[in-house]
């Protein structure tokens, strides 16, 4: 069973602002959609079921790209040909 | 280039957010077609929204590998279709712009995400339309709507410029009114790019003939089992005996794997969700955040504001489902049972060629008959395992159940596409 402080530690993470109204609803249906998953406890680790993953590397090499423009056409009131970000503290 | 095609249709069912009215096109295999594009995929100079106030506003600076090809095959990109916001639902109901009505019976919802695809195709606004299939969401509306839609290869179209929702389970795939339309409109996007790090390095598609006399195709019994609509049963159980009257054999299997692709799908997906929509905080596109708040405050809010509800349950399970302590209970042990989805598939491909049922469980929903998302999510049941093993599919109209259209699924072994389309339109012509 995950709480309402669950979510609302998860909310605060995932930097999801959440209503303490809304906590109540998505409290409720974490719970049932997590029920659900715990099928996944019955399967079986290592063996077969192993995932099989493997990286594929290519050489890192520089090709033309978005002009200076281009990147910052998007971004809300850029400064001097840099992006703004809200004040970190 | 040159050419212009004027789109001025009227759009009773919202299949699109953006209508482009004065569409230019060139020479080529597609010339002068109107091709709609799902709202999902970067179209340069055209807003591209993903269905969410989140990216409302947003231009893309560069064309998605699909759309280059589109443009030189001489296409007339008509509009973006709606869709589920990111891709994240089964119904177009949880678009920013509204939803979009299924030409089949404009009280139902189309099927989704790519809704507004397939609408527009259904309608007879566009000849043909690329959605994107995540875990379902090309063949479930072509189902809906009663087209055909095809889910390639994971790695045969390429997803540069694709807006990323779970990036190890989506395809860029088309949705037309028959076989031939979705082959043509397939053998244009398939193909290699080393842009996306996962494409396909393969010879171009074969020229497209029917095909299925001799094919041997399973019938997995967990593919009718339980939650099926006996009346969408009975009528793709016809669909079976059609193939087997066109000469295929029908081999009943089993696929135990089933009884966990569903959990194995939302968890991987959600947990890739968390994690590729971490990006959207106004920075650097979309609505801006108020820049007189601080750091996470200021996140927060534009993400509770830019976000619909399905979009911010997925992120918080995501989240939930890979932070300390439930990663080994829930991520790891959705990428164990995805391989034993894999396993699956690839024992039964050593004794048949391809494999049918139903693409979704039921037929068209009622427009806002989903308010609990679990049940949502179980009408995926029938498409997601083909997503978890990157394995192609297609959804093709096999008749109607409850005077509402239903869709038959083909699956096949990777690369595989030329077969099962092949297969479909043997299935579409000895069907008129």
């Amino acid at each position: 069973m995950v709480s309402k402080e669950d979510v609302a530690h998860i909310a605060t993470i995932a930097d999801i602002g959440v209503d303490e109204s809304e906590l109540d609803l998505f409290t409720g249906q974490f719970n049932a959609i997590l029920d659900y998953f715990d099928v996944l406890d019955s399967v079986p680790i290592g063996g077969d079921a192993a995932p099989l993953r493997k990286n594929v590397f290519r050489d890192d090499e520089v090709v033309p790209s978005l002009s200076h423009d281009e990147v910052l056409m998007n971004a809300t009131d850029p400064e001097d040909g840099f992006i703004r970000a809200p004040r970190v503290i | 280039m040159g050419s212009r095609y004027s789109f001025d249709n009227p759009d009773p069912h919202n299949a699109f957010i953006t209508i482009c009215r004065e569409a230019e096109y060139g020479e080529g295999p597609l010339s002068g077609i109107p091709v709609a594009v799902k709202d999902n995929i970067s179209t340069a100079g055209i807003e591209t929204t993903c269905g969410s106030n989140i990216l409302k506003g947003y231009i893309p600076p560069y064309d998605a590998h699909v759309i280059t090809h589109l443009r030189s095959a001489g296409a007339a990109i008509v509009g973006k279709t709606n869709m589920d916001e990111f891709g994240m639902g089964t119904t177009t109901e949880s678009s920013a712009f509204g939803p979009t009505l299924n030409p089949a019976d404009p009280t139902r919802a189309p099927g989704g995400s790519s809704g507004g695809s397939a609408a527009a195709v259904a309608s007879g606004m566009v000849q043909m339309a690329l959605g994107t299939d995540t875990g379902g969401s090309i063949r479930c509306p072509a189902s809906f709507c009663g087209i055909v839609g095809l889910k390639p290869t994971y790695g045969r179209v390429s997803r540069y410029g694709l807006i990323a929702y779970a990036n190890s389970m989506e395809q860029i795939g088309p949705l037309a009114g028959n076989v031939r339309d979705c082959a043509l409109l397939y053998s244009v996007i398939a193909g290699y790019d080393p842009r996306d790090g996962t494409s396909l390095d393969l010879p171009a598609p074969a020229p497209l003939k029917a095909e299925i006399a001799g094919k041997r195709i399973g019938v997995p019994a967990e593919f009718f089992g339980e939650g099926v609509d006996p009346a969408v049963a009975k009528t793709v159980q016809s669909g079976i005996d059609r193939l087997e009257g066109l000469g295929a054999e029908i081999i009943s299997c089993s696929m135990p794997s089933m009884q966990y692709a569903l959990a194995a799908y939302y968890v991987t997906s959600m947990s890739e969700a968390s994690s590729n929509l971490g990006r959207y905080d106004g920075v650097r596109y979309g609505t801006a955040p108020d820049f007189v708040r601080s750091w996470h405050d200021a996140y927060s809010h534009i993400r509770k504001s830019g976000f619909g509800e399905e979009v911010r349950r997925r992120i918080l399970l995501g989240s939930f489902a890979l932070s300390a302590g439930y990663q080994g209970k829930y991520y790891a042990k959705a990428q164990a049972a995805r391989q034993m989805v894999r396993n699956d598939f690839a024992r039964l491909f050593e004794t048949v060629d391809m494999l049918a049922g139903p693409t979704m469980p039921c037929v068209a929903l009622p427009l806002g008959e989903t308010s609990d998302p679990l049940s949502m999510y179980l009408a995926d049941i029938l498409t997601v395992p083909a997503n978890l093993a990157g394995v192609p599919a297609i959804s093709v109209p096999c008749g109607t159940a409850h005077n509402l259209p239903v869709g038959l699924q083909l699956i096949g072994k990777h690369r595989s596409e030329d077969e099962i389309l092949s297969a479909a339109l043997a299935f579409e012509e000895g069907s008129v």
